[in-house]
C-alpha cells in the first residue's frame, strides 16, 4: 500500500485559509493538510458538484467553472489547460498559489480532466514557476500518487501571454498573441479539439470542492458568489497576496492586511483592464460582482491597487495606458493604431494640460470592442473611468498644475 | 418553416488579425461601415454588423473581393 493510502483524512480546513492551507509545497504538507483526491466512481459527477458549489473562474471573466466543464466533456477527445500566465503585473496570486500549493493545482487538473473525460494536459507558466511543478511532479510519481503526464509549457512575458487564445496558439506552437475567434473554445480549440482552459486558482478551488463538496465550500463567500479568493494587494504599507472570502470589504484589506489609513487613499484600481473606484465610494465596495456592478468593476483577478493620495490618478492612468499600448500585439489596427494615440492624449492632458477629455473620450470609443481580444476594450474602460473618477482633477491639469506636487513621467507605473 | 436561426439577422465578423483597412468593403457597404481614423471598417455598434436584406449580395461580394480574407458572414 502506498504511502498516502495509509494516512487518515484530515478535516476540512475552517476559516478562510484554504488554499494555503499547508505547510509546505510539498507532498507531505499537501496529504497532511488536505488528505488525498478522492477517486469517484463517476468522475463526471464532479461537473455536477462544482455547479452545486457555484465556483466562477478565478482567471478574471468569473465564468461558471461547471457550465465551462460540461461544455467541454460533451465533445471528443477534449484537453483541459491549466493557465497561470499572470501577465498582469499587479497580479502575483498565480505564482504564490504555484509556488505554495503546486500540489493543489496538480490535483484541479487531475480532477478536471477525469471529469471531462481529457488524457491530454497542459500547464502553461513563467519558467520559474514551471520548475515547482516539474518537482511536484517528480514527487507525485515517486509516491504513486498520481501519474498523469502533464504538458508543461513556458509562457511568454507579455500582458497579453495568459490571453485564452493566445495560450492556445503557444501551446500549438505558434506566437502567443490572442487570434481571432469564431467558435468557442470550448468546441473547438487546441488544434481543433475541446478545450477546457482555467485559470490556476480556478482548478485549485476544484480540487477543494471535490474533496469537502459543495455545501463546505458555500460556507464562506455571499450566498449568489461562494467562496473565496487570492487576492493581490499593492500600493499599501504592507502589500502581497491574501485569501479572503468573496463579498470581502475593501476597506478593511487596505487597512488590517495592507496597514494602510484609509484617509491617504485617493482611488483603487482593478487591474490595468479594469476601473477606477474613487476612495468616496470605498466604504460600498465590497469583493463581489453584485456589489461592484454599481460601481462599474469587478472582482476580477483578485488585484486590489492603491493609488494614495501623493500620486495623481490622471498621471497614473496616462502611464498605464502607455504599457498598454506598448503592451498591444500589434495585430488588429484599431489597437495598433488608437491605443498609442489614446496614451498620447491622455498624457497630453495628464503632463502638459494640453488636449480635450472630449477628445480622449472620443479614442476610447473609437477603440472599444475592435480586435480579435478584449485588449483594446480594457484600456478603454481604465481611460473612460479615469475620466469620470479624477474629472475634479482635469480642470487643474488644463491650468497647468496637478493634484499632487511632484511627479516624472512613469514614476508610477515603475514602482 | 422558419427556424430560430433563420430569424436572426446575417452578421458581417471582421477578423482583426487580417485586416489592413483596404476599404474594400467600405465601399461596398457604405451605410453599414464607415472608415475609422485610420482607415478601418467601423460599424455603428463596434459588435459585427447584422446585414439586412437588401445588402446580403454587397455583403457576399465584400467577403468573395475582401483582399486579406478578413470578412466573414455568419448568422
Amino acid at each position: 500500500m502506498t504511502r498516502y493510502l495509509s494516512r487518515a483524512t484530515p478535516g476540512a480546513p475552517t476559516g478562510t485559509d484554504r488554499l494555503l492551507a499547508a505547510s509546505g509545497p510539498d507532498l507531505t504538507a499537501h496529504l497532511t493538510c488536505y488528505g488525498p483526491l478522492p477517486a469517484p466512481a463517476n468522475p463526471r459527477e464532479l461537473i455536477d458538484v462544482v455547479t452545486a458549489a457555484g465556483l466562477s473562474g478565478r482567471g478574471g471573466a468569473g465564468f461558471p467553472v461547471g457550465r465551462k466543464m460540461a461544455a467541454v466533456a460533451d465533445g471528443r477527445r477534449p484537453i483541459v489547460v491549466a493557465n497561470g500566465a499572470e501577465g498582469e503585473p499587479d497580479s502575483s496570486k498565480d505564482a504564490v498559489l504555484l509556488t505554495q500549493a503546486p500540489h493543489l493545482v496538480l490535483d484541479g487538473l487531475t480532477a478536471a480532466a477525469d471529469a471531462v473525460g481529457a488524457r491530454e494536459c497542459h500547464l502553461y507558466a513563467a519558467e520559474p514557476m514551471l520548475g515547482l511543478v516539474r518537482r511536484a511532479l517528480a514527487e507525485r510519481q515517486a509516491a504513486g500518487y498520481d501519474g498523469r503526464q502533464i504538458q508543461l509549457t513556458p509562457a511568454a512575458d507579455s500582458f497579453l501571454a495568459g490571453e485564452k487564445t493566445a495560450v492556445l496558439s503557444r501551446l500549438a506552437g505558434r506566437a502567443p498573441i490572442p487570434a481571432d475567434q469564431l467558435i468557442s473554445t470550448s468546441r473547438s480549440g487546441l488544434r481543433g479539439r475541446p478545450t477546457l482552459v482555467h485559470n490556476v486558482e480556478s482548478l485549485a478551488q476544484l480540487a477543494l470542492i471535490a474533496r469537502y463538496g459543495p455545501h463546505w465550500f458555500r460556507s464562506v463567500g455571499t450566498l449568489d458568489e461562494p467562496g473565496t479568493m487570492l487576492v493581490t494587494l499593492s500600493g499599501t504599507t504592507v502589500t502581497g497576496v491574501v485569501e479572503v472570502p468573496l463579498g470581502a470589504r475593501v476597506l478593511d484589506l487596505i487597512t488590517r492586511t495592507g496597514r494602510t489609513d484609509p484617509a491617504d487613499v485617493r482611488a483603487v484600481l482593478g487591474g490595468y483592464h479594469g476601473s477606477w473606484i474613487p476612495a468616496a465610494a470605498l466604504a460600498r465596495a465590497t469583493l463581489s460582482r453584485a456589489a461592484l456592478q454599481p460601481l462599474h468593476a469587478t472582482p476580477g483577478a483578485g488585484i486590489v491597487r492603491v493609488l494614495t493620495r501623493d500620486s495623481c490618478g490622471l498621471r497614473a492612468t496616462a502611464d498605464i495606458t502607455g504599457y498598454l499600448a506598448a503592451q498591444s500585439a500589434r495585430q488588429c489596427g484599431p489597437c495598433r493604431n488608437g491605443l498609442p494615440r489614446l496614451a498620447e492624449t491622455l498624457g497630453a492632458l495628464a503632463y502638459d494640460g494640453r488636449c480635450e477629455p472630449r477628445e480622449i473620450t472620443r479614442l476610447a470609443a473609437l477603440v472599444d470592442g475592435r480586435g480579435a481580444c478584449h485588449h483594446p476594450d480594457g484600456a478603454a474602460r481604465l481611460v473612460r473611468s479615469a475620466l469620470t473618477v479624477f474629472a475634479d482633477d482635469i480642470p487643474l491639469h488644463q491650468r497647468g498644475t496637478c493634484c499632487v506636487a511632484h511627479e516624472t513621467p512613469g514614476a508610477w507605473s515603475l514602482r | 418553416m422558419t427556424t430560430e436561426r433563420d430569424r436572426q439577422p446575417w452578421r458581417l465578423h471582421i477578423d482583426w488579425t487580417r485586416c489592413e483597412g483596404r476599404g474594400l468593403c467600405i465601399e461596398l457597404l457604405a451605410g453599414t461601415l464607415a472608415r475609422d481614423d485610420w482607415g478601418f471598417p467601423r460599424a455603428r455598434d463596434h459588435g459585427d454588423p447584422a446585414i439586412g436584406r437588401y445588402q446580403l449580395a454587397a455583403a457576399r461580394d465584400a467577403v468573395a473581393l475582401c483582399p486579406r480574407l478578413a470578412l466573414t458572414l455568419r448568422k
